[in-house]
């Protein structure tokens, strides 16, 4: 983990801009996130203000609201504050999930093998092919009838469809590591099997889990707002979403009203994207294939050659 | 190098003798010991019911590990030495015989016949040292982790203890000042440092035995003679007994008080250094003397070994399985079909423009592929092909095949070669050392 951040803090050049640029942008969807009560000027499903009166039905962008409100009468500038609060909320939740079940299943089928592995490789690979949007609308559909249409139903509906994408790297990774020779020294000195496991492979199997899981959050992002698209998202009376928010506002748009479908609009782009780059950043600066420290490895090697003749004296 | 210190080969004796009483002579003692790989045939081979094929890694090997010795096991690359000593350990379990281990406090223990718990706390007593030094520590573990960790899972140690003992390990391979090297990474060492961290891990558990593969083959020149010291040094401060892989003769000499020469999965010849060296008796032990000035001693290739190749060991040579390269082969080293193929090919790329009429006399030699002591060649009459034999055989008199051969029948529009059957030679005693030959004892 130390050697992770110290390579992601010593990344150069242009990986350097797209992760700072992204990290910048996705900071500042947190902060909305978390304090949104405070930044919001009102609730997320809130219709009249303090002294009751009604708000305007797709009232334009001005004093009383900074971008206007929308056909619910709901404020906008409130609604996006608020949606990014549900979307961090649902992609954390899903992003976790699928982390928390993807990688240990890929870490014990890749260092058993066996049938246990054909079996599980068979299904896994059987989710994969499906198209992920179709899988997510099945889920939600399954799900709404048992858990409503809240955040945790949203976000188990993703679930399912990132921990195939777990499994398969880590699986494929331990497959390779399990014949490495420090796990037979593991084996050498002594270690059970969930030893091995947990201090030899698992360190070594999770290196490309950063990546996948960044992009898979600016993914769920963009499921999660096609499912509220669809209408089979998380409903408007739950919280906050952008994708229902768009889908509402289209007609209103042709019509020529364009702020109720602008701003959630621009924040489901800016976070995927924001998202995407953290993703792209930390593959560049991760991914071995891709790293290119060839200058300072011919100094590593020099140094070790000096060092090794010079400071290990004979005994 | 440095010359072997003078009292290391008594060594072994001496110290047997020292806290001699009650305690077995040998250490490990293997008797018959068989590793056999099962190699994955294709799904549809398996669906077919065809026989998975099988690699005897080790085959019949019987060997005695003597208190404070340094048994070197010396062979060309696929020749098991590897498999043998991971089965010493219990790494690779044994498909037949027996491994003892006699303990110097615990008793006698059946190696062979251990599993699970058992054999993971016979961890503390054997130990292993690998080729590869940047391949054999985690890289995501730091030196200190690395080198405690047999403590941390034997639970015999943990945090102020553990980390004295892992300085003490590090001081000892030579690892100092070692705050210098406890919070390092793998990757932050040389090759050097890192075999010495392996080493540090694997004397920290005070084990009896260590098997070393091959220690400093994938070393610079500059430290292998370094590494190969301390090893030597250990081994005296803690009263250790070494089974020392290698492939490299050279380094054999200087270090092993023993010497085991493998060939294709079975000791061919075993015997004291000096004997081995001075007076090699198997042909193979022979050849690989000659071949031990060559430049690189990673790429040594016997020259003396006249028809090339190590044979596939999944299908070894019948009787001695040496004897396709042997310089010396007699009639009763187990001549076989396969021997005939090579030597109609060899006749052929010798004379070229026989090849057709000739290769239409024979026929199809996909037959001879299976290995048998009866060869079924020709199918251009049977008396044709007799004599097209009886010529290729005046050609080359000496060619020891032919002694090999007891008869040829005619059979159907060819002949049945009929060779002399043979199994596989036994060591047996000649002068100092045993040898697998049925050239000795003379
Ligand atoms: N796990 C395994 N599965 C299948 N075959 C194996 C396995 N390990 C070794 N073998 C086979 O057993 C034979 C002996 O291998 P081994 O590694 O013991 O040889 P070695 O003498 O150590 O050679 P080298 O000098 O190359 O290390 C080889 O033919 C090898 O292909
Ligand atoms: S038995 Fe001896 S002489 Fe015969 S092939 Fe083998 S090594 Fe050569
Ligand atoms: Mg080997």
């Amino acid at each position: 983990m130390r050697n992770l951040l110290r390579q992601i803090w010593n990344t150069k050049g242009l990986a350097r801009w797209i992760l700072l640029t992204g990290t910048i942008i996705t900071v500042v969807f947190v902060v909305f996130a978390l304090f949104a009560p405070w930044i919001a000027p009102f609730d997320f499903n809130q219709t009249r203000d303090a002294s009751g009166v009604k708000f305007e039905k797709l009232g334009s962008p001005g004093a009383g609201h900074l971008l206007g409100t929308n056909d619910q009468f709901f404020d906008i500038f409130s609604r996006v504050i608020w949606g990014a609060r549900t979307a961090l909320e649902v992609v954390l939740l899903s992003v976790i999930l699928s982390v928390a079940i993807g990688v240990p299943l890929g870490l014990v089928s890749g260092f058993l093998g066996g049938w246990v592995d054909r079996v599980l490789v068979f299904v896994m690979d059987a989710i994969y092919t499906v198209p992920y949007l179709l899988l997510a609308i099945i889920f939600a559909f399954m799900l709404n009838d048992k858990l409503g249409s809240g955040i945790v139903a949203a976000a188990l509906s993703l679930v399912a469809i990132y921990i195939p994408q777990y499994f398969r790297v880590v699986r494929n990774t331990t497959v390779s590591a399990r014949e490495a020779t420090y796990v037979e020294a593991a084996r050498a000195i002594g270690a059970k099997p969930t030893t091995i496991m947990r201090k030899y492979l698992f360190g070594n199997v999770v290196q490309s889990v950063p990546v996948i899981g960044t992009l898979n959050a600016a993914d769920a992002v963009g499921t999660l707002a096609a499912l509220g698209f669809l209408g089979l998202g998380i409903q408007p009376n739950e919280a906050s979403e952008w994708g229902y928010d768009l889908s509402r506002a289209l007609d209103d748009a042709q019509a020529g009203v364009w702020w109720p479908a602008l701003w959630p609009g621009l924040a489901i782009i800016l976070l995927i994207t924001a998202l995407t780059l953290v993703g792209e950043g930390l593959n560049e600066t991760l991914n071995p294939a891709l790293r290119r420290r060839r200058l300072r490895k011919v100094q590593f090697t020099d140094r070790v050659r000096t060092s090794d003749t010079e400071e290990v004296a004979p005994r | 190098m440095p010359t072997k210190p003078e009292t290391l080969s008594n060594d072994g004796s001496g110290q047997g003798g020292g806290h001699g009483a009650g305690r077995h002579e040998n250490v490990l003692d293997v008797d018959d010991l068989a590793v056999h790989f099962q190699l994955q045939g294709g799904a549809l081979s398996r669906l077919l019911g065809l026989q998975a094929r099988v690699v005897k890694a080790v085959d019949g090997v019987s060997v005695q590990l003597r208190r404070g010795e340094v048994l070197g096991l010396v062979g060309e690359s696929g020749s098991g030495k590897t498999t043998l000593g991971r089965a010493l350990l219990g790494l690779v379990p044994a498909s037949g015989g027996r491994i003892t281990y006699h303990s110097a406090s615990k008793g006698d223990r059946r190696v062979s016949e251990m599993r699970g718990a058992e054999l993971r706390q016979l961890r503390t007593d054997l130990q292993m040292v690998f080729q590869d030094p940047h391949a054999a520590l985690n890289p995501s573990m730091t030196i200190e982790e690395a080198v405690g960790h047999p403590l941390v899972i034997h639970k015999i140690a943990s945090g102020r203890a553990l980390r004295m003992q892992v300085a003490e390990a590090l001081e000892r391979v030579g690892l100092s000042p070692v705050e210098r090297f406890l919070s390092k990474y793998p990757s932050d060492l040389s090759g050097g440092q890192k075999q010495r961290a392996v080493i540090a891990r694997a004397i920290i558990l005070n084990p009896e035995v260590l098997v070393a593969d091959e220690p400093v083959s994938m070393l610079d020149m500059s430290v292998r003679a370094k590494i190969l010291q301390l090893m030597l040094d250990l081994k005296q401060e803690m009263g250790l007994t070494y089974v020392y892989i290698t492939h490299d003769l050279a380094s054999a000499k200087y270090f092993c008080d023993r010497i085991a020469i493998m060939y294709l999965g079975r000791i061919v010849e075993i015997g004291p250094t000096e004997e081995i060296f001075a007076n090699p008796r198997h042909p193979y032990t022979k050849a690989l003397l000659k071949a031990i000035p060559e430049p690189d001693p990673d790429r040594m290739v016997p020259r003396d070994l006249p028809r090339g190749e190590i044979p596939d060991a999944a299908e070894p040579p019948l009787g001695c399985s040496f004897h396709p390269r042997c310089s010396e082969a007699v009639a009763g080293c187990g001549w076989e079909s396969r021997d005939l193929r090579a030597l109609l090919e060899e006749h052929w790329t010798r004379k070229l423009e026989a090849y057709d009429d000739e290769k239409a006399l024979i026929g199809d030699l996909d037959g001879l592929d299976r290995p048998s002591t009866t060869a079924k060649v020709g199918k251009g009459g049977a008396g044709e092909v007799r004599a097209l034999l009886d010529r290729i055989r005046a050609e080359n008199p000496d060619e020891p095949l032919w002694s090999g051969v007891r008869g040829i029948e005619p059979a159907g529009n060819g002949v049945e070669v009929q060779f002399q059957p043979a199994d596989s030679p036994q060591l047996r005693r000649a002068g100092s050392v045993d040898v697998a030959c049925v050239l000795y004892p003379e």
